[in-house]
């Protein structure tokens, strides 16, 4: 599934964002798995919630690192739609 | 000493179950209830986890539920940051007990289902439990937990899959997991009255696919084929000791559910040392590492990183030599075996079901 910039993604009910503290990465936690994020996947869907779109996801990380991130963001939260993480809502 | 840490424990909390089904993954020899580790080891045991590296928790059995700390348990767990599973036949999940997991934490429910057809599920449960199970289904939805059902399937029920899939939905399942019987233990010891013909497996692969499809976004759906029908061996586990634990209900700490059977191993227990220990310094976990234990075929086989040289149980159980090449594997010289285990089919017969008796039961 590719999402677009109007996409609103939110987390699949079941999976949760947490903090692992052994090996000190943020990680997205869901039935029977885990994916350990970097920080910038981890500032990503810390934005996610259903209600902001993809759009506004972009344009609120391109303020706080200053570059352009629509193709990062995009194709960021595509994977994890085609891996079922994310809806588009 | 291994850099990997674990990222999933299986607690097997107890060997006691209503259900008699007999593809049971538990091993043919069961814990009696006076063997079993009390409140205060299992809690140690997953705190000592959690500092290992596990993130998800299966709170599993024989019937979990069983266990009257089950609650105590499950909110230690959840103040560790665990991600937990309950891993139900749904019988005795009441809406008071399923309320107090919910409010001890407890994320996600794991029911099983035997069949969609009500009289083959109870005649494999070997005891009523249809209605009983919708209704914990019902209170599972209600109360808003994740949602999984779990269907191991078999000659018995394999072209029912179909509306197994549709009833699964209908119960409101998140996640489906449709597991073809494994045989080690129990399933082994039926496995003439369980296996499938490989038309049915072609038939269900169809089925499952054009479900995958429709249910998309609603219901997630697992399917994968059985190892006997496959080419090469599955990587069971990502490899032994690798990302997995299971402690059995007395205290034994194994690189997957089906290792006792291994004879040629002994396990640590962790009422005598810490998981991490147990995962770092113990023969048994050290035993399969790697490749340096590996033989021909495996040794110089471009797969052996990806599949391992597949399960170490199946290898030991069919050919009595844990370290030679899983005999599924199509480059096995055993794989003979498997394949006259496909054809020898015979007709429905009684099933051997899965009992814990007061006298060990052995194949």
């Amino acid at each position: 599934m590719t999402l677009t910039l109007t996409s609103r993604p939110a987390l699949w009910r079941l999976a949760r964002l947490d903090y692992d503290p052994v090996r000190k990465r943020p990680v997205l936690l869901y039935p029977e798995g885990a994916v350990l994020l970097n920080e910038t996947g981890a500032a990503i869907l810390e934005l996610v919630d259903g209600a902001r779109t993809i759009a506004d996801i972009v344009e609120l990380l391109g303020q706080r690192y200053g570059t352009d991130v629509t193709t990062d963001v995009t194709e960021y939260l595509s994977d994890l739609a085609r891996r079922e993480l994310i809806r588009d809502v | 000493m291994t850099s990997d840490r674990p990222t999933t424990l299986l607690a097997e909390l107890t060997h006691r179950c209503p259900l008699h089904c007999p593809y049971c993954s538990n091993p043919l020899e069961m814990v009696r209830a006076d063997g079993e580790l009390a409140t205060e080891d299992w809690k140690r045991v997953f705190t000592q986890a959690r500092a290992l590296g596990v993130l998800q928790l299966g709170l599993s059995g024989g019937e979990p539920l069983i266990r009257k700390d089950l609650e105590e348990l499950a909110a230690h767990a959840r103040g560790l940051g665990l991600y937990s599973t309950l891993v139900t036949s749904g019988l005795g999940l009441t809406r008071p007990r399923a309320e107090r997991l919910r409010d001890a934490g407890l994320e996600h429910i794991q029911i099983s289902i035997q069949d969609s057809d009500p009289e083959v599920a109870e005649k494999i449960a070997g005891v009523s439990s249809v209605k009983q199970k919708r209704a914990a289904a019902a209170i599972v939805r209600e109360l808003g937990f994740a949602f999984s059902i779990n269907v191991v399937l078999h000659r018995a029920n394999l072209d029912r899959i179909g509306p197994i899939i549709d009833l699964a939905a209908s119960l409101g399942a998140d996640r489906l997991e449709l597991a073809n019987t494994q045989y080690y233990g129990w399933g082994l010891s039926n496995r003439s009255w369980l296996m499938p013909t490989r038309d049915q497996i072609v038939r269900a692969q169809a089925v499952a696919q054009e479900a995958m499809h429709r249910y998309r976004g609603t219901m997630q759906m697992i399917f994968v084929l059985p190892d006997y029908f496959e080419h090469y061996p599955k990587a069971c586990y990502g490899g032994w000791g690798k990302l997995y634990i299971v402690v059995s209900p007395d205290g034994r700490v194994l690189p997957c559910h089906g290792a006792t059977q291994i004879t040629t191993l002994s396990f640590d227990n962790a009422r005598d040392h810490s998981l991490d220990y147990i995962w770092h310094e113990s023969a048994a976990f050290q035993a399969f590492r790697g490749d340096a234990w590996m033989r021909e075929p495996c040794r110089s086989c471009p797969r052996k990183t990806v599949d391992f040289g597949g399960c170490r149980c199946q290898a030991f159980a069919l050919t009595g030599d844990a370290a030679n090449t899983d005999p599924v594997c199509t480059l096995s010289p055993d794989r003979g075996m498997i394949d006259a285990a496909i054809v020898e089919q015979t007709e429905p017969a009684e099933f051997r079901y899965r009992i814990l008796s007061a006298e060990p039961q052995r194949a």
